[in-house]
């Protein structure tokens, strides 16, 4: 499936999440890379270095913009700074998507800075699809939500993830980043066959994907972006690319991080998939 | 359960500080035991209770916050030692939780909140003060509003009395009672060396720093902190000098500013116009003055 209203009707390949040890390397080198993905909150600042190496990269790489504290599941109003410093950041970087997580991290203005799990009920589905509509209005550009990694469920659930998810998506009409990463640490946490998950997702929908690392502990699983993609994740990419078609990937490794061209190396591995997709849809 | 109340009830138990061995304390915000709260919201699974369950976000909030105050301010660190920085840390998260949607600000609050707490900097209180401002000056500093730098036809038509010159929003002024920006250098410069060294050498120079911090004596400075090329720079000036700037960002007219900044000075008479003029000629060549 080729891109869509959810994406900016964007043709995007393959991209890596643009880190601080990597500026450098790309400033200098100016390596091929089809687009980066910045996270937002870094750069909405009101000046200094970080806005002058995002100036660079804008002159010679495509950008999409992704956040992390926007807290669509929050049972509060958008924080009017942030959706300030939001758009002026949209308007920078021309981002044809943006996207964040269906999760929750505020509450009462205090911010946790991490990103916790919804409850999968019915009220809380009306109030993120209503907070996801408030945010696209106002930044005027299409929306994905982010499916995330969860440690956690809740008594008061009435639904399963992905039903929460697709819900949320209809009542919102937005798009959404398919963590296929994220799926996997979820259902090894929670003991669901992800492949369920990946069926039910609404294909026409799927603006990006995400793939990741994560560490495996003795009991449960925490998604950390710190080491290479594990074959089931790739099994799992590979079945939800078969579903939405040639979608824009990003891999995201954000600790210990490694060269650019590691990095870079390992995202590419996601072309073994899409290539398929784009010689299966020639035939 | 509604939305709200779920998160209300979740937030307090995931804020609520670690035990010493950084794990979920057994007791819950409410005073009951921490396992029954869990159970109220908290699904369990074959292999962990509603209580290990809630664990794993109480133990990633401490860390990620922590982790963002070790980085921002290491040389409140060196000055306290790590194990009572980490402890300060956390009451202070637990006074002041964030309230901003970035981790940037989270030091925001911190000396003030000091200033209010004595007891975790105790005889050293004067000089963490002044860390802490100068390390939260660096920040505002690194990332501050750069706007127009001033131009001789800004200037035109004005008259000395009316004339008020605006500082760029990134240069932070400080008057500091310890020279701080030293040891704040010597510092960073440890831990970037420290990213390659044995333990043992670790171990010595950690060592050196506690050294450098027991011997800093009160010497009061004057700070200008501002960056050149992206890159934040400490540039001490005189006390004339900060009166001066001090004035400017007050608002204050160019030759009121001037004049306040004179009133106490020792310069000789014969030599306060030159200095004045070698300041101003420094401010511009730095790009201080920006345009109204």
């Amino acid at each position: 499936m080729p891109a869509n209203r959810f994406n900016g009707f964007s043709e995007y390949g393959i991209g890596i999440g643009l880190r601080a040890p990597h500026y450098n390397h790309i400033l200098t080198r100016k390596p091929v890379c089809d687009w980066f993905e910045i996270i937002s909150e870094n750069f909405m600042i009101d000046g200094g270095r970080p806005l002058h190496i995002l100036d660079q990269i804008l002159e010679q790489y495509k950008v999409v913009q992704h956040g992390v504290s926007m807290y669509f599941g929050s049972a509060e109003k958008p924080n009017r700074e942030h959706l300030r410093r939001l758009r002026e950041l949209v308007k920078r970087t021309r981002t044809p998507w943006l996207s964040d997580h269906l999760c929750w991290g505020s509450v009462d203005g205090r911010y946790t800075h991490d990103l916790l799990p919804m409850p999968y009920t019915f009220e809380a589905a009306k109030i993120t699809a209503q907070k996801i509509g408030e945010v696209r209005d106002f930044l005027e550009v299409p929306v994905a939500v982010e499916n995330v990694s969860s440690y956690a469920e809740f008594h008061v659930s009435e639904m399963t993830e992905w039903e929460f998810l697709n819900e949320v998506v209809e009542r919102a009409d937005c798009g959404i980043l398919l963590d296929v990463n994220n799926i996997y640490v979820s259902s090894q946490n929670h003991n669901f066959n992800p492949f369920d998950y990946i069926n039910s997702v609404p294909a026409e929908r799927v603006a990006q994907i995400h793939i990741a690392g994560h560490s495996k502990y003795r009991k449960y699983i925490l998604d950390t972006h710190d080491h290479p993609v594990i074959d089931p994740v790739w099994k799992l990419y590979e079945r939800a690319i078969r579903r939405v078609g040639h979608t824009a990937t990003l891999l995201e490794w954000d600790d210990s991080i490694p060269s650019f061209q590691e990095v870079h190396d390992e995202a590419l591995k996601a072309n073994r998939f899409l290539s398929s997709t784009l010689l299966a849809a020639a035939v | 359960m509604k939305l709200k109340t779920l998160q209300r009830t979740m937030a307090r138990a995931v804020m609520q500080p670690l035990t010493r061995s950084e794990r979920m304390r057994q007791t819950a915000p409410n005073g009951k035991p921490m396992r029954s709260y869990a159970a109220r919201f908290v699904k369990p699974n074959d292999r962990l209770t509603s209580f290990e369950r809630l664990e794993i976000y109480n133990r990633q909030y401490w860390f990620r916050l922590l982790s963002s105050m070790i980085e921002d301010f290491p040389g409140l660190r060196a000055a306290l030692g790590g194990r009572r920085f980490e402890e300060m840390c956390k009451a202070y998260i637990t006074d002041c939780p964030s309230r901003s949607f970035t981790l940037r600000n989270l030091g925001a609050r911190l000396e003030s909140w000091l200033r209010k707490h004595p007891k975790w900097a105790g005889a050293k209180q004067a000089l963490a003060l002044d860390i802490a401002r100068l390390e939260w000056a660096d920040i505002e500093a690194f990332d501050g509003k750069a706007v127009p730098a001033l131009r001789p036809e800004h200037l035109a038509g004005t008259t000395e009395a009316r004339l008020r010159l605006k500082l760029q929003p990134y240069v932070q002024l400080l008057s500091l009672k310890y020279p701080v920006d030293d040891l704040l250098l010597e510092v960073r410069k440890d831990d970037e060396d420290t990213d390659f060294a044995s333990n043992a050498f670790q171990e010595k120079r950690k060592r050196k720093r506690v050294q450098a911090v027991a011997k800093l004596k009160p010497a009061p400075i004057f700070l200008a902190v501002h960056r050149i090329d992206y890159s934040v720079y400490f540039r001490r000036i005189e006390p004339e000098e900060f009166a001066i700037l001090s004035a400017l960002r007050a608002g204050e007219p160019l030759g009121k500013a001037v004049g306040a900044g004179l009133r106490k000075t020792a310069i000789p008479l014969d030599q306060r116009a030159a200095s004045v003029q070698q300041w101003f000629q420094n401010w511009a060549a730095l790009g201080w003055f920006c345009h109204l």
